[in-house]
C-alpha cells in the first residue's frame, strides 16, 4: 500500500501539479503498476484538486491507461485491417492456446494479459503485437510461441 | 490537368544534405520570405487534412502573443499509416528543424513532440536526438526547447484541436472551432499543429526552394509525399512519390496482379474500385466525385480474394471505438453503420435499408463535430456503392 | 467601448449583430427558432448534440448554431431541406439510444427530446434500437435523486452543471466512442459519491436521465391513513414557483391558492416553513453573536466567519470538500428540520396527539431535503423531524392527480399554529435572503434599533452576483453588547456551490474578513432549486425573486423576532434562544465524508 502511494506523489512532486501534466502522471503511475486503482485515481485527483470522477472519467478516455489490474506483460494485438488480412486471428489464436487464456484474461501465473488493440503502425509487416512497448512485427502461430517463450525466460 | 507519372522521390529519407547545414541558412532569412516560400511551395498538410502549411504559419505569425506554441503531431493512428513512425526513426532531427523553422517564424520558444503510445519504443532513440537538437538551438542562439509528450492511446487524437485537449490533462475530444489552434490553442495560446511529414517538408523546401518543390506534382497538390502501402501488394513499405499520380500507374506498380481495390487513405479514407483506377489521381482536391483523392499517406490494396463486407465491417469496429462519443452523428451514426451492415448480412434488415444508411452516412459527413465523424461516410459509401451484391450476400 | 458589428442574413433576414454573437443569438432576436438540446443558457457551449445545426452559404458542412459565431457576410439557412433532414436524422439517432417508453416517465409531457420529436415527425423507428444489446442500470441509491441510463441522451448538460457550477464533479463522462456515457466515479452508486443531491442536474436534464426520487405515492398513502395526522409544510420558494406547474408564466406568486389546493388534498393541517425559518433566525442571529462575543469578549478560539446551514446540499459539499472546516457551519438544523421537531414535539403536545401518528410532509423546493430529512442525526425528539419530502414539481403533479382546477381556486391562509410567517422568513427562498433577515433581528438585538436600510430592504446583500459583500457598523450599542460597539460587521453571500468553493479557499487560506456568511447552494438560491419546474433559467429566476421580495413588502411583519407565534415559543416552550430544549431539538452537528 505504502508503495502504491508513493508512486502517485513521486509522479505528481515529478511533473506538477498543474492540470496539463494529467497524463504524464496517469501514464507514470500506470507504468510503475501496470494500472491505476480506484485509489490511485482518487488519490490523484486530491493532489491535484480534480474530482475523482473526473479523473477517472479522463483515464477512461485513453486505450492504454488501463483501469483494472493486468498481468506483468500486457500483449496488445493489432486487429485493424491489414494485419486482420495477415492472420491476425491465427496470432490471436496461438496465443490464447500458448497461453490458455481468451481475450481480455491475465494468465494464473500473472505474468501475461491477451489485449487487443487498433492499428499500431506496422501494417506492411502484420501481423504486428506490442508485448509492453516492445513491437514484434511478421508474426505467425509459430514465432509468436517463441516471444512468448522467450519472456517466461527472462 | 496534366498527367502525372509514377516517380519516386528521394528527400525525406536523404543523407545528402545535412539538416543542420539547412536550418543554419534558414534561419538567417526573413521569416516573411520563409511564410513566402511555403506559400509558393504550394505544400499542404501531410497528415490528410491538407491545409495549406504556410497560411497556417502565417496566421500563427501574425498573432500577438508572448506564448505560442509548436507542436509535431506524431499520434499516426490512421489505419494503413506508418510513414510517421519510420520518419521518426530515420530522421528525427529533421523533424526537429522542422519545428525550429516553424517556432522561428511565428515566435515560439516551446514546442512539443506528441508521440503515440504505440510508438513509446522510439523514446530513448527521441530523447537523444532532443540533446543534440537542444545544442544547436544554443548553437544557433535559437530559444527553442521541444518536449516530448507521449499521447494515451486515442485515435481522435490526431485530430489538432482533440490533440491540444489531451496535452492539458483532459479527454481528447475535438473543439468547437472557431477559435482555430493558431489563434488560441495549447493553454488558449497561438498554436501551430503540424504532421511530422509535413515538418520536414519545410526544411526541405528551404533546401531546394519552392519551385523546385511546386514542380512536382499537379495543380493544387504539389511536391511529394511519403506513403505507407500495405495490403495485397508484394511491395509493403514505405515510399516516397511524386503526388499526382492515377492509381492505374500506382496499382501496376505495387499490385500483386490481381487489385480489386484500393483504400486510399486509411478507414477515414475512400475505397476506389479497379474500373475507376485510370480516371482518379492522388492529390488534394476533390474526393470520389473529383479528380483526385487525398490521402495522409495510407494506401491499401485489396485483391479479389477479399470480402470487402470484411473491409467494411473492419473499419465500423474501429470507428465505433475511436469516435470521442461526444457529438450525437459520429457516437450514434457510427454504432448504426455497424450494426446496419451487420443486419443486413444477416438478413434481418432487407438491402434496401442500405439505402437509408448510405443517407445517414451523408448527414454524418455535414453534421458531425471533426474531421472524424465527417470522413467515416468516405468509406462507408465509397464501398457500399461500390461493392453492394458484397454487402448482402 | 462599442463592439464590433456583424451584417449578416438569416433566411432571408438582414440583421446586424454585435461581434462574438452565436448564430442561435442571432437568429432568436429575429424570432427564428432554432431548437437545441446540449445547449443551456447557464452553461458553457458543448456544441456536441448537433440538433442547431444551419446551412450558410458557401459551407460544405452544416454549422452548429449554438457554437458558431456571427461571421460578416454570412448567409445562413436555419430551415432548409438539408437542415431539415439532417435535424431528422439527428433526432431518430437519438431516439435509438434512448429508452421511448414515454407514457411510464416522470418526465413525459416535460422532455425536450419528446417535444422535438413531435415537431419533426418521428413517427417511426428509422434506426436500430441500440438498447437491446446493452444493460442498462436505473441507480436509485440517492435518497434524492434516480439516475436512468437509458434515458440519456448524453448531451453532458449535468456533467457541465456539475463542474460548472457546482465544482463538485460527482457526474462525468467516461470512456469514448459507443462506450461514452455519463457515471460516477468508477460506477459508483449515486448514495456513495460526492454528490450533495442540489438536482441542479435534474433541472437541466432534457430527459428523464435524472429524476428526483419521488414519493408522491407515499404521501397520498399517509393521507388516506385515518389513523395518521399528516401536516404539511411548504417553502417560502415553493409558492413563487409552482404555478408554472399549473398554467402560470413564471413569477405569479400563488401562495393562498396553493394552501387551499393543500386542503382540498387531504392534508390534516397545512403549515408554513416560513414559521420555523423564523426560527432559525432567532436561533442563527443569537448563535452569531454569541461567536462574536466568546472570541471578542473571552477570547476563545472560536471558529469564525459563521456560515448558514439551511442548505443541505451546500451542508454536504462541505462534508466532502472542506471537511476540517465543520465548525464554522451554524449549528443550526434548517426550517425544515427545526419545523419537523417542533412539530413531533410541541404542537403534538398542545394538538394532544401521539408524536408517532404524525406524519410531517414538507414541500420544498429541493431534492436535497429529501437526503437531508433522512440523515440519521435528524430525530433527535425520538422521531424522524421529516417523514417525507416532495419537490415544487411532485406537488404540481400531486394537485393535478387530484383533480383539482387550480386557477380557479380561491384563497386560503395557513393553518395555525406554525403558520405564521414574516417577511424575513419568505426571503429565505432567495439568495441573500438569510443574511438579510438575520441582520435586520441581529442588529435589531445589538442596538435596540432597525436596521439602517430604506424600508428595512438590505439592497447590498441582494442582486444576483455569484458572491456579494456588505459591511454594517454597529454603533451606540445597548449595554449588554458593549463589546461590539464601532464593530464593523462584515457579511458575505454567495450561491451556487461554485461560489461556495471560493469563498472556502479564502478561508482555508486564512484571509477571509467576515464574520458572518449566507451560502446557497443552488444559483439564485431556493427559488432556483432542483426541485424547482424545469425549465428554470436566468430570466426566470428573476421572476422568481422578484415575486419573493414583493411577498416581503406585502407581510405585515417583517422580522423574525417579531413573529408572535415565536414569541409565543419561546414563551411556552424553548425558554431562551439556545437554551437547552433548543440545543436538543433545533441544533445538529456533521460528518465528515470523504471525496469520491
Amino acid at each position: 500500500m505504502r508503495k502504491r502511494e508513493s508512486a502517485v506523489k513521486n509522479a505528481v512532486v515529478k511533473y506538477g501539479k498543474e492540470r496539463k501534466n494529467l497524463l504524464p502522471i496517469l501514464q507514470e503511475v500506470k507504468q510503475i503498476k501496470n494500472y491505476l486503482s480506484r485509489s490511485d485515481i482518487s488519490e490523484i485527483g486530491a493532489e491535484m484538486g480534480l474530482s475523482s470522477a473526473h479523473v477517472y472519467g479522463v483515464a477512461s478516455f485513453y486505450h492504454f491507461i488501463n483501469l483494472t489490474e493486468q498481468g506483468q506483460n500486457i500483449i496488445w494485438v493489432c486487429k485493424t485491417i491489414s494485419c486482420y488480412m495477415k492472420g491476425s486471428n491465427d496470432i490471436m489464436m496461438a496465443l490464447e492456446e500458448r497461453l490458455k487464456i481468451k481475450i481480455g484474461e491475465t494468465t494464473s501465473d500473472g505474468k501475461f494479459t491477451l489485449l487487443q488493440t487498433n492499428c499500431i503502425g506496422w501494417c506492411h509487416k502484420g501481423p504486428a503485437m506490442l508485448v509492453n512497448d516492445e513491437p514484434y512485427t511478421d508474426l505467425t502461430p509459430e514465432n509468436v510461441v517463441q516471444i512468448i517463450d522467450s519472456y517466461y525466460k527472462k | 490537368m496534366t498527367k502525372q507519372k509514377l516517380k519516386r522521390v528521394d528527400l525525406i529519407f536523404s543523407k545528402e544534405y545535412s539538416c543542420d547545414k539547412i536550418l543554419a541558412t534558414s534561419l538567417k532569412k526573413p521569416k516573411e520570405e520563409i511564410i513566402q516560400m511555403l506559400m509558393d511551395s504550394g505544400l499542404k498538410g501531410r497528415g490528410g487534412a491538407g491545409f495549406p502549411t504556410g497560411l497556417k504559419w502565417k496566421m500563427a505569425a501574425a498573432e500577438k502573443s508572448k506564448r505560442k506554441y509548436v507542436i509535431c503531431n506524431a499520434d499516426e493512428g490512421e489505419p494503413g499509416t506508418f510513414k510517421d513512425r519510420e520518419i521518426l526513426d530515420q530522421v528525427a532531427l529533421k523533424v526537429l528543424g522542422g519545428m525550429a523553422l516553424c517556432a522561428y517564424v511565428i515566435g515560439a520558444r516551446e514546442g512539443f513532440l506528441y508521440l503515440r503510445y504505440e510508438y513509446r519504443f522510439l523514446i530513448p532513440k527521441l530523447e537523444k536526438i532532443l540533446d543534440t537538437f537542444h545544442k544547436w538551438m544554443e548553437d544557433y542562439d535559437l530559444d527553442f526547447t521541444v518536449k516530448l509528450f507521449i499521447g494515451g492511446g486515442a485515435y481522435i487524437c490526431g485530430e489538432e484541436t482533440s490533440l491540444i485537449e489531451s496535452m492539458e490533462g483532459k479527454r481528447g475530444e475535438p473543439r468547437n472551432k472557431p477559435p482555430y489552434p493558431t489563434q488560441e490553442g495549447y493553454l488558449g495560446k497561438p498554436t501551430v499543429v503540424n504532421n511530422v511529414e509535413t515538418l520536414v517538408y519545410t526544411l526541405m523546401i528551404m533546401r531546394i526552394g519552392a519551385d523546385e518543390f511546386k514542380s512536382m506534382g499537379i495543380e493544387g497538390s504539389s511536391g511529394s509525399k511519403v506513403f505507407s502501402i500495405s495490403g495485397d501488394t508484394p511491395k509493403a513499405g514505405i515510399y516516397e512519390l511524386e503526388l499526382g499520380m492515377t492509381l492505374d500507374d500506382f496499382v501496376k506498380e505495387f499490385g500483386d496482379g490481381d487489385t480489386k481495390s484500393v483504400q486510399v487513405g486509411g478507414a477515414s479514407g475512400f475505397c476506389v474500385p479497379r474500373k475507376r483506377f485510370k480516371e482518379i489521381h492522388i492529390g488534394y482536391q476533390g474526393g470520389l466525385k473529383g479528380f483526385s483523392i487525398p490521402t495522409g499517406g495510407s494506401m491499401m490494396l485489396f485483391n479479389s480474394s477479399r470480402s470487402m463486407y470484411n473491409v467494411l465491417h473492419n473499419y465500423l469496429v474501429f470507428f465505433e471505438e475511436e469516435s470521442c462519443g461526444q457529438c450525437t452523428p459520429c457516437r450514434v451514426g457510427c454504432q448504426q453503420l455497424l450494426k446496419g451492415v451487420e443486419a443486413v448480412k444477416r438478413g434481418e434488415k432487407n438491402q434496401k435499408y442500405l439505402n437509408d444508411l448510405l443517407r445517414l452516412a451523408e448527414t454524418m459527413k455535414i453534421t458531425a463535430k471533426c474531421g472524424l465523424g465527417q470522413s467515416v461516410a468516405n468509406s462507408f459509401s465509397s464501398i457500399v456503392e461500390n461493392f453492394r451484391e458484397e454487402m448482402i450476400y | 467601448m462599442s463592439k464590433k458589428m456583424i451584417n449578416l442574413v438569416i433566411d432571408e433576414i438582414k440583421t446586424t449583430v454585435p461581434e462574438g454573437t452565436l448564430l442561435l443569438e442571432a437568429a432568436k432576436s429575429e424570432n427564428v427558432k432554432i431548437p437545441t438540446l446540449c445547449y443551456h443558457e447557464d452553461l458553457c457551449i458543448a456544441g456536441n448534440c448537433r440538433v442547431c445545426v444551419v446551412e450558410v452559404k458557401g459551407w460544405n458542412t452544416l454549422l452548429a448554431a449554438c457554437a458558431t459565431p456571427a461571421m460578416e457576410g454570412m448567409v445562413v439557412y436555419t430551415n432548409s431541406p438539408l437542415v431539415r433532414r439532417a435535424r431528422r436524422d439527428i433526432l431518430a439517432l437519438l431516439i435509438s439510444e434512448h429508452s421511448t417508453q414515454c407514457t411510464t416517465c416522470y418526465r413525459s409531457t416535460n422532455c425536450e427530446l419528446q417535444d422535438l420529436a413531435a415537431e419533426y415527425n418521428i413517427d417511426n423507428e428509422i434506426y436500430i434500437n441500440l438498447l437491446k444489446d446493452k444493460i442498462f442500470t436505473v441507480d436509485r441509491t440517492s435518497w434524492a435523486i434516480e439516475k436512468d441510463e437509458s434515458k440519456c441522451i448524453r448531451c453532458q448538460r449535468c456533467v457541465r452543471t456539475c463542474a460548472e457550477l457546482q465544482k463538485v464533479n460527482a457526474l462525468d463522462v467516461i470512456n469514448k466512442g459507443a462506450e461514452m456515457k455519463i457515471a460516477t466515479f468508477f460506477d459508483m452508486a449515486m448514495s456513495d459519491v460526492v454528490c450533495t443531491n442540489c438536482g441542479q442536474c435534474i433541472n437541466r436534464c432534457p430527459t428523464g436521465a435524472l429524476t428526483e426520487r419521488r414519493y408522491i405515492d407515499e404521501i397520498w398513502d399517509a393521507i388516506g391513513d385515518p389513523t395518521k395526522h399528516v401536516i404539511v409544510q411548504t417553502a417560502p420558494a415553493v409558492r413563487v414557483a409552482l404555478g408554472e406547474m399549473l398554467g402560470y408564466e413564471p413569477g405569479v406568486r400563488v401562495t393562498g391558492k396553493m394552501v387551499t389546493a393543500l386542503k382540498r388534498i387531504g392534508f390534516d393541517s397545512v403549515l408554513d416553513t416560513d414559521f420555523s425559518a423564523d426560527l432559525t433566525i432567532v436561533e442563527e442571529g443569537h448563535e452569531l453573536l454569541q461567536r462574536l462575543k466568546r472570541k471578542l469578549v473571552d477570547q476563545e478560539d472560536i471558529a469564525l466567519p459563521l456560515m448558514t446551514s439551511c442548505s443541505p446540499a451546500w451542508i454536504k459539499f462541505i462534508e466532502h470538500l472542506y471537511p476540517d472546516y465543520l465548525d464554522h457551519l451554524s449549528t443550526c438544523k434548517s426550517p425544515q428540520q427545526m419545523f419537523g421537531a417542533i412539530a413531533k414535539t410541541y404542537y403534538a403536545e398542545k394538538k394532544e396527539l401521539d408524536p408517532k401518528d404524525i406524519v410531517n410532509v414538507s414541500v420544498m423546493p429541493c431534492s436535497a431535503k429529501k437526503f437531508e430529512a433522512n440523515r440519521m442525526e435528524m430525530k433527535d425528539s425520538g422521531y424522524p423531524d421529516i417523514d417525507l419530502v416532495c419537490t415544487t414539481r411532485e406537488l404540481g403533479h400531486m394537485i393535478r392527480q387530484s383533480g383539482i382546477n387550480f386557477k380557479e381556486l380561491p384563497n386560503s391562509k395557513y393553518d395555525k399554529f406554525m403558520g405564521e410567517s414574516t417577511g424575513a422568513a419568505v426571503i429565505f427562498g432567495v439568495t441573500g435572503g438569510v443574511m438579510e433577515a438575520a441582520l435586520r433581528t441581529a442588529y435589531e438585538i445589538v442596538t435596540g434599533r432597525e436596521v439602517p436600510f430604506e424600508g428595512l430592504n438590505i439592497t447590498p446583500v441582494r442582486g444576483m452576483e455569484g458572491i456579494r459583500e456588505a459591511t454594517i457598523k454597529l454603533e451606540k450599542v445597548l449595554p449588554d453588547w458593549s463589546f461590539l460597539e464601532g464593530v464593523e460587521l462584515r457579511v458575505a453571500v454567495a450561491h451556487g456551490l461554485t461560489n461556495a468553493a471560493q469563498i472556502m479557499d479564502n478561508i482555508v487560506i486564512g484571509e477571509s474578513p467576515y464574520h458572518f456568511i449566507e451560502i446557497m447552494g443552488c444559483p439564485g438560491g431556493c427559488i432556483g432549486g432542483g426541485g424547482q419546474p424545469i425549465p428554470t433559467n436566468e430570466e426566470i429566476r428573476r421572476k422568481r425573486t422578484e415575486a419573493i421580495y414583493t411577498e416581503d413588502e406585502k407581510m405585515k411583519i417583517r422580522k423574525s423576532h417579531e413573529n408572535p407565534e415565536i414569541i409565543k415559543l419561546y414563551e411556552e416552550f424553548l425558554g431562551t434562544p439556545l437554551g437547552e430544549i433548543s440545543h436538543k431539538l433545533l441544533h445538529t452537528k456533521y460528518t465528515r465524508r470523504e471525496r469520491v
